[in-house]
């Protein structure tokens, strides 16, 4: 077990060093900051050498790299091009935005999705089971921040119910939490399916039925319970897909997280910012797919051998 | 892999009506918008400041109504669908042609050429791609080329894998011995008996991967990181009409049906083809 928990965790870091040369080098070729930090204009080429030996531009690229490696260890990615605000100080502020946003669509996806599923399950090839599958495919078939247009437009503009944009109040949570359930659950209701499928063929469960048992239990007790584990890793390694999405709709709704503040960076080329909003959220999925990784592992000793 | 187990047992089973709809849909898409220089000959360009902001099928000449520039929405559903199947079909042939090849030698051949195409594939598999391309994109400046070239280089891997996998399972098989034996060459071993056995998984794959790269395409254009805004695409006329929401809803409303109308038809497609190419479930859920 040992043995398997170092392999993966010296993959996740290998993953990491590639995450970070990218990023290291993709702002490396955003041209001179020293420019951009001042601007075009009365500047000095006195001024600039200046500038960029203070930040250290000057350096070679590996020893810069190795010191963007140290500042994330520390948490310093830098200050911002705007206002110098600390780079870490903005992401503080807004990670915990986003995974709230993260956690209740997530909590809201499998609420819809565990009955869906087990409803399609269960009613395998007839009418429910059919319905879920075209609703799943229609979920999974227009792009996320349409949804997100679609709900403002039906939710603020013509019933005046929910506010467009922000994080005030538990009302201005609907719509972005909604969005994301909705695409998370196209996903996830085909997951439960299969899942509960596979789980209701097997003998104990045929042997839970000849008990006697009543339907519900054998299918939230035993059914479910031992459909959990494959669900809980499937959903866990979505968590990319989910980062990725919930960038784009928290744009959208004007969500104060880290995809606002990377299309702000991006829109004012804030380039420290956008560096360290990426970096971040980048080892929030290596980390979150490493412990699911760990923990499936550790649930399900035959994981271990492959 | 687990989830490939037992995929057939589970599976939804197709019905020909889902054939059928897959078919009209994904068919009228391309269609309108292979005629649509004949329908449109104005490519949906032509501004008419009299006719602005003309509800849905109000007036016979806009059946889709018209935008804040007095442009035809219809006609730019129809030309927008241009840059999104563009997109989509070439960031998919791209992938498809690096991915084939560098499968079939990692697994034809075998040695290190496999051994770093797998390390490598762990690799892309872990990086969250969509930040990375945001980024680059904001980086590098924006383009339909690039838009392309990130597609291309975010998923050849899936086909090199998917590729190698096949190859593996045939080259030990039978009939390729005896070719080898008959003294037959690679090339044409290759050429001859491996590609047409692994053409059903790729095909399936293809068709889902030019669906989601149409998603993808949209909201990179939507946020300023595709398509030149000048350009009519439906990423672009989504951004120009959520500044016109409370005022013109079916200017957001079309170009989003457009899209969702074209990946539905393709993940249809996409769904039937696995029913019926694949049935060991070799392309997943």
């Amino acid at each position: 077990m040992a043995g398997f928990i170092l392999k993966r965790l010296l993959q996740a870091i290998f993953v990491v060093l590639v995450v970070t040369l990218i990023v290291a080098f993709a702002i490396r070729l955003s041209g001179d900051p020293a420019i951009m930090l001042t601007g075009a204009g009365s500047i000095t080429e006195q001024d600039l050498q200046n500038i960029r030996n203070a930040l250290g531009l000057n350096r070679p690229f590996l020893v810069q790299y190795l010191g963007f490696l140290h500042g994330i260890v520390v948490g310093d990615f830098g200050r911002s091009f705007m206002g110098g605000t600390p780079v870490s100080a903005l992401i503080a502020k807004a990670l915990p935005a986003t995974l709230l946003l993260a956690f209740t669509s997530l909590i809201a996806s499998i609420l819809l999705s565990v009955p869906l599923g087990i409803l399609a399950a269960v009613n395998r090839g007839r009418w429910p089971d059919q319905l879920v599958r075209i609703l799943s495919l229609v979920g999974l078939s227009f792009p996320n921040f349409w949804l997100a247009i679609m709900l403002v437009l039906f939710f603020s503009i013509q019933l005046g119910v929910l506010p467009p944009s922000g994080m005030e109040g538990p009302a201005s949570f609907v719509m972005p939490a909604l969005t994301m359930a909705i695409i998370l659950t196209a996903t996830n209701v085909r997951l439960v399916r299969t899942a509960m499928l596979e789980t209701l063929s097997q003998q104990y469960i045929m042997v839970a039925r000849s008990k006697g048992l009543k339907d519900w239990v054998v299918l939230y007790k035993h059914a479910l319970r031992n459909s959990a584990i494959p669900l809980v890793t499937y959903i866990g390694l979505q968590f990319g897909g989910l980062i990725g999405s919930i960038v784009i709709v928290e744009r959208v709704f004007n969500w104060p997280g880290m995809g606002t503040l990377a299309f702000d960076a991006i829109s004012g080329r804030d380039y420290p910012v956008l560096q360290g909003t990426i970096t971040v959220l980048a080892l929030f999925i290596v980390l979150i797919n490493l412990l699911v990784d760990i923990a499936y592992g550790l649930i399900d000793p035959r994981i271990r051998t492959e | 892999m687990a989830a490939a187990e037992g995929a057939r047992g589970t599976r939804w089973q197709f019905t020909s009506m889902e054939l059928v709809a897959g078919l009209v849909l994904t068919g009228t898409m391309t269609l309108a918008v292979l005629f649509s220089p004949i329908l449109f000959p104005d490519g949906g360009e032509s501004m008419d400041l009299t006719a602005r902001l003309i509800p849905p099928f109000q007036s016979s000449a806009h059946l889709l109504g018209t935008d804040p520039l007095g442009r035809d929405v219809l006609a730019r559903v129809v030309v927008g669908g241009k840059i999104s199947l563009m997109v989509g079909v070439l960031s998919v042939i791209g992938a498809v042609i690096l991915g084939t090849l560098v499968g079939l030698i990692a697994g034809y051949y075998r040695g290190i050429a496999e051994i770093l195409l797998m390390r490598f594939a762990d690799i892309q598999l872990a990086l969250p791609f969509i930040l990375i391309a945001i980024m680059f994109l904001a980086i590098l400046g924006t383009g339909i080329d690039k838009v392309i070239f990130f597609m291309i280089v975010a998923q050849w891997v899936q086909y090199a894998r998917l590729v190698r996998g096949s190859v593996l399972a045939l080259r030990d098989r039978e009939f390729i011995l005896s070719a080898r034996a008959i003294g037959v060459g690679n090339v044409r071993i290759i050429a001859q008996h491996i590609l047409p056995n692994v053409l059903g998984p790729i095909v399936i794959l293809m068709t889902l991967n030019v669906a989601n790269n149409i998603l993808l395409e949209s909201s990179l254009t939507f946020f300023g990181l595709g398509v030149d805004p000048l350009i009519p695409s439906w990423g672009g006329m989504l951004a120009d009409g959520r500044t016109y929401l409370q005022s013109a809803w079916w200017v957001s409303v079309f170009p989003g049906l457009a899209i969702m109308f074209t990946v539905l038809g393709l993940n249809l497609l996409g769904d039937w083809l696995r029913d019926s190419l694949d049935p060991t479930g070799q392309t997943g859920q």
